[in-house]
């Protein structure tokens, strides 16, 4: 079941690293992957040795202390880190690695969209934010566009609280509502995985909640690996979770291993909340 | 015991003393900066307002008339002194040169701030800053022996004219337009440029849709201030526009702007007399068009900062 059945066990007999890979226990076709995958912000190394799969439409959490690296980690799969680190290793997306300086950035991000901690709406309006990156693919007929804005914000459940609403200004949504108009925009251009970078901590816990059901719901069509720093978060909506510690994957597991058995140390105090 | 605290207490200490002073002076100071500047404007004021009660001239005919000869009267026994010669000359090069300008500056900013910020801020920082550093009569002059044999190359007639001050502003406010143009774009946050990135836009759409959208208020100003320079600039526009005081007909004949009659004008009159009252009343005017471009400026800003 270990990728690296030659983890060393440290004297207390815990294993040092343990990472799974899904395929083992699950039937869903991975469909992102990471090799070698190394981020260096000019000559300090964030992440050493990123190797995780995800499964298709499956939530994968990656949890971890502040300065861990999840979120470098997160941004170096589509590409945000560009011009911002460094990123060696592969990256593959349905098999092809889209880690390579030929890859059309663009058009690999329509397919791997990105949430973003902070809400992040345009000053425009509900329907211009949701209709922009279509548009900015040559999308004019007013039907589709239409469509795709009533699609996508019933995808993110906002449709109900919006639909009269849709020409006015973003800004004056409320916090939650604004995520859930990215995660909308995010869904217009037809993602294939949804990248989300703590898309909560800004939140109130009852918009948090709306927000886990809208992702427990995108589940069926998307695949979708949110970074968290609230571990009951992570215990009530993923299927699959990776604990992150200095730049390190220590362990990656299904959910349940996690946070009822873990095989390292350092994830066991991480989840029963020692530090963090 | 008790005593003794209030005493302490009552006692002014060496710090608040000090504090007291530091107020005091900082207090004074602005008052002496805001005195100075009403005494400004009263004085401009009352010496530019003299014209029409002093010395009887219409106030339409000031700002209407095409005849600029404060020493001669006319038919009607009035004396000559039409300013809108002056007036649109001053407009029509504020406006051309800021026409140029902003095309450069916003490219320019762009490619500072999101093409390349490190080549930018290493190459075009010190450029700009060092223009801006240059002094006017050094332009005026670069214009008077390159600028203006230019134009008459190209152009014919004189080489001096509207044309000729255009081309030396546009350089002059260039550098000014341009920094608070990178200060805009720098003013947009960076989650707008992440949101747009993140959703498959290309960087151009990225910079064209979302970044110039959102630092449209901070682009305008920039014009606004560069074309307040360009109204008030006075010798460089003096040295290469021809300084003849006529309603400008053609980009390539001799024109004036307000301030180019001014500082040929100043010298050669008489205190009090009307030729001299007439001059101020151009200053009067320059001043009031300041003030309306400050009050465009903050009326920019405001409106930014409210749909932000």
């Amino acid at each position: 079941m270990l990728i690296n059945p030659s983890s060393p066990h440290s004297d207390d007999g815990w294993l040092a690293r343990n990472i799974v890979d899904p395929s083992l226990k699950d039937s869903a076709p991975i469909v992102l992957e990471t090799k070698q995958l190394h981020v260096y912000y000019g000559d300090n190394e964030a992440i050493h040795e990123g190797d995780l799969k995800f499964p298709e439409h499956r939530i994968s959490a990656l949890i971890g202390p502040s300065g861990s690296g999840k979120s470098t980690y997160l941004r170096s799969l589509n590409r945000m880190n560009d011009g911002v680190a460094r990123v060696t290793g592969e990256i593959l997306y349905r098999g092809v690695d889209v880690n390579r300086p030929e890859i059309d950035v663009y058009e690999m991000r329509r397919r791997i969209g990105m949430v973003f901690q902070r809400p992040n709406p345009f000053s425009k309006s509900i329907y211009d934010n949701i209709t922009f990156a279509l548009k900015r693919r040559g999308v004019t007929d007013k039907q589709t566009l239409d469509e795709a804005v009533e699609t996508s914000l019933k995808q993110a459940a906002l449709w109900d609280e919006v639909k009269d609403q849709l020409k006015k200004s973003a800004l004056a949504l409320s916090g939650g509502q604004q995520q859930r108009l990215c995660i909308a925009r995010a869904l217009a251009v037809k993602p294939d995985i949804l990248l989300l970078d703590e898309p909560a901590s800004a939140l109130d816990p009852v918009s948090t909640s709306k927000l886990e059901e809208t992702l427990l719901q995108l589940k069926n069509d998307y695949t979708i690996i949110i970074v968290t720093h609230n571990m009951q978060q992570a215990a009530r909506i993923s299927d699959y979770t990776a604990f992150f510690n200095m730049g390190r994957v220590l362990e990656y597991d299904e959910t349940s291993q996690i946070f009822t058995s873990p095989q390292v140390q350092l994830t066991n105090n991480y989840v029963a909340g020692d530090f963090g | 015991m008790n005593n003794n605290l209030q005493k302490q207490l009552l006692k002014r200490s060496k710090a608040a003393k000090l504090e007291r002073l530091g107020k005091t002076v900082s207090f004074l100071a602005l008052m002496l900066i805001t005195l100075t500047v009403f005494a400004i404007i009263i004085f401009v004021a009352s010496k530019g307002l003299s014209t029409f009660f002093t010395n009887h001239v219409n106030l339409m005919d000031f700002l209407t008339g095409k005849n600029w000869n404060p020493s001669v009267t006319n038919s009607k026994g009035q004396p000559e002194v039409g300013a809108l010669p002056m007036i649109s000359g001053s407009f029509v090069v504020t406006i051309l040169s800021a026409l140029l300008a902003t095309p450069f500056a916003i490219g320019t900013a762009i490619f500072m701030n999101e093409i390349s910020p490190h080549r930018g801020a290493k190459l075009l920082q010190p450029v700009i800053e060092l223009l801006v550093g240059i002094p006017s009569v050094v332009y005026g002059f670069i214009g008077l022996t390159v600028v203006v044999p230019a134009v008459r190359s190209v152009f014919g007639g004189s080489g001096f004219g509207i044309l000729a001050g255009t081309f030396v502003l546009f350089v002059m406010i260039l550098p000014t337009v341009t920094s608070m143009s990178v200060d805009a774009l720098r003013s947009v946050p960076r989650y707008y440029r992440e949101a747009a990135l993140a959703l498959g836009a290309t960087q151009w759409q990225t910079i064209y849709k979302v970044v110039l959208r959102a630092a449209t208020p901070g682009m305008l100003t920039a014009i606004v201030f560069g074309m307040a320079r360009a109204f008030g600039e006075a010798l460089a526009v003096q040295m290469v526009i021809g300084n003849a005081a006529l309603m400008p007909t053609s980009l390539v004949s001799p024109a004036s702007t307000l301030t180019s009659v001014l500082t040929t004008g100043i010298g050669n009159t008489v205190m009090g007399s009307l030729q001299n009252n007439a001059l101020w009343s151009l200053a009067l005017v320059l001043l009031v068009m300041s003030l309306i471009f400050n009050l465009v400026i903050r009326m920019i800003g405001r409106k930014g900062a409210m749909s932000k």
